[in-house]
């Protein structure tokens, strides 16, 4: 019983295997590929290890406090940023190993060439609640 | 009748539908149904049998459920409305219950979640909050856990040291959401006392009533961690302490000694310390020794090395420390401590900082970055 995060990267993680963009891939290829992701979601909600999923636009910026009164100042976007969240995902499950090899099956998601794109996913776990007994 | 008195008469409810032949996974859903129907119907008036009306109800909801299903299938089925005579559940059919609930084919997290329904008599809405998972999942969770369950179970229940995990890992989980988890995990612990004579489910209610004892005491109103030493003892619930010592010592006296009742005793030493000054150390290292023969886990020697610190003194505090895995979490924490009472500050200041960055959870991340803290003031003060 332990959350978590599977975060997808638009930029920042290492190249792929099939490192080839998504917009040179055939459609058909495109669709194996989305109807993979929304099927992997719909099996883990089914396992009962679903908590959320979700996307995320790429236009942010930065954001911070000027002052008593000022407007907050922004900046961006993030074009020289190295790190650039795609999305994630939430599970919640029985242990690390399974967290792992959840992530490897999403990592398999099919690209261009039908093939696995070996994408590089980042896992992170939950800071949960302290537990009761602790001594 | 209150939710709590309710929800008591769920497992003999589900076992009457088990004992008449219905099938796991629909009983339960039929008892559910009948929960749902009692809370509307009796708001005013208790039936004279609150039991025997939720049994005749919920039986009803059975065969319809089971009619239905039938007619969704197309298939012929006939079912007796009236149930067959007979088949009165014994404690033994209630406590097979709790059984098939902890199935050892099963995951943690699915006996878990199976338990509090359909022992417990909890909806899968409080449970899914109470575990900060959305219904849908939590029901996919539980559908799946009576699927197997059905399969599997009749031949090849749990026993009563995979209930006991299971309860344990729910009281554990402490409080969130709307359902007081430790309280419904020291109530189950309570009714399977009730059934089973086994000293070590007297262990296992004593060393929760003991832990539940001191929880107003163990968070501020912001959540953060107060320790052991530094806990208000007045706000410990004495009534508790006193129990759950009686059930430990008691159990203790059968001298069949498992892993929960050694964890009891240490819980009932600190509980009788009036002032942290007046804990008996020296016996609580005794207790983690006998511990340590059933559960010779890095936790358990982690948690010892902090007891020998205060029972022989930092330095041999250490000496124990240095016997557990450099990975085992927590590990950095009990480092800094003893090398604080040790004189090493600087250490310590280090330490703290790098148990901050690698807690398990928010609650000790804070307190952790607050030791670092305070050492670190108390440093540049006295450059």
């Amino acid at each position: 019983m332990a959350k978590y995060l599977f975060l997808k990267h638009y930029r920042g993680a290492p190249s792929p295997v099939n490192d080839v963009p998504m917009a040179q891939w055939k459609p058909d290829e495109v669709e194996a590929h989305i109807r993979y992701m929304n099927d992997f979601a719909a099996r883990l909600e089914s396992s009962g290890e679903f908590i959320d999923a979700q996307a995320l636009s790429p236009d942010g910026v930065w954001v911070h406090y000027d002052g008593e009164g000022r407007p907050p100042v922004t900046d961006g976007p993030f074009a020289e940023t190295k790190d650039l969240i795609a999305g994630w995902m939430v599970i919640d499950v029985d242990s690390y190993e399974r967290a792992i090899e959840l992530a490897g099956e999403l990592s398999a998601a099919p690209g261009a060439g039908g093939e696995p794109i070996h994408e590089w996913l980042e896992v992170r776990p939950f800071l949960a609640a302290p537990p009761t007994v602790t001594q | 009748m209150n939710d709590v008195e309710l929800r008591e008469l769920v497992p003999r409810v589900l076992s009457v539908l088990v004992c008449r032949g219905a099938d796991f996974a629909t009983a339960e859903d039929a008892v559910q149904e009948a929960l749902i129907r009692a809370l509307s119907a009796w708001g005013d008036e208790l039936p004279a049998d609150p039991a025997g009306w939720l049994i005749t109800v919920a039986w009803r909801a059975f065969v319809d459920m089971t009619r239905s299903d039938a007619a969704r299938r197309d298939r012929e089925l006939r079912v007796d409305t009236e149930p067959p005579a007979g088949a009165i559940p014994s404690a033994d059919d209630t406590l097979r219950l709790y059984f098939l609930c902890a199935h050892p084919d099963m995951s943690p997290t699915s006996a878990v979640a199976l338990t509090l329904r359909a022992v417990g008599g909890l909806t899968t809405r409080q449970i899914a909050r109470a575990y900060l998972v959305p219904e849908p999942t939590m029901a996919q969770r539980i559908s799946r856990a009576k699927r197997m369950v059905s399969r599997a179970g009749v031949d090849r229940p749990g026993d009563v040291r995979t209930v006991m995990r299971v309860l344990y890992l729910v009281f554990n989980e402490g409080y969130s959401g709307d359902v007081d988890l430790a309280a419904e995990a020291i109530r189950l612990t309570r009714q399977l006392a009730a059934l089973v004579d086994n000293p070590e489910v007297h262990g296992l209610l004593a060393l929760m009533l003991l832990h539940h004892a001191r929880r107003r005491s163990r968070n501020q109103s912001d959540g953060s961690i107060v320790p052991l030493a530094d806990q208000d003892r007045s706000q410990w619930d004495t009534g508790l302490i006193a129990e759950g010592i009686d059930i430990a010592q008691a159990a203790l006296a059968r001298d069949q000694l498992g892993e929960y009742q050694a964890q009891a005793a240490i819980a009932a030493l600190h509980a009788d310390a009036p002032h942290v000054e007046e804990t008996d150390w020296r016996q609580i290292v005794e207790w983690y020794d006998e511990l340590l023969r059933f559960a010779d886990t890095p936790i358990v020697r982690l948690n010892r090395a902090v007891a020998v610190g205060e029972a022989a003194g930092a330095p041999t505090g250490l000496a124990a420390l240095a016997e557990v895995d450099d990975d085992v979490p927590r590990r950095e924490a009990v480092a800094a401590y003893l090398h604080e009472k040790n004189g090493d500050l600087e250490l310590a200041a280090r330490l703290y900082a790098n148990a901050a960055r690698n807690a398990p959870n928010l609650a000790e991340r804070d307190h952790q970055t607050r030791q670092a803290a305070r050492l670190n003031q108390h440093l540049q003060h006295h450059r």
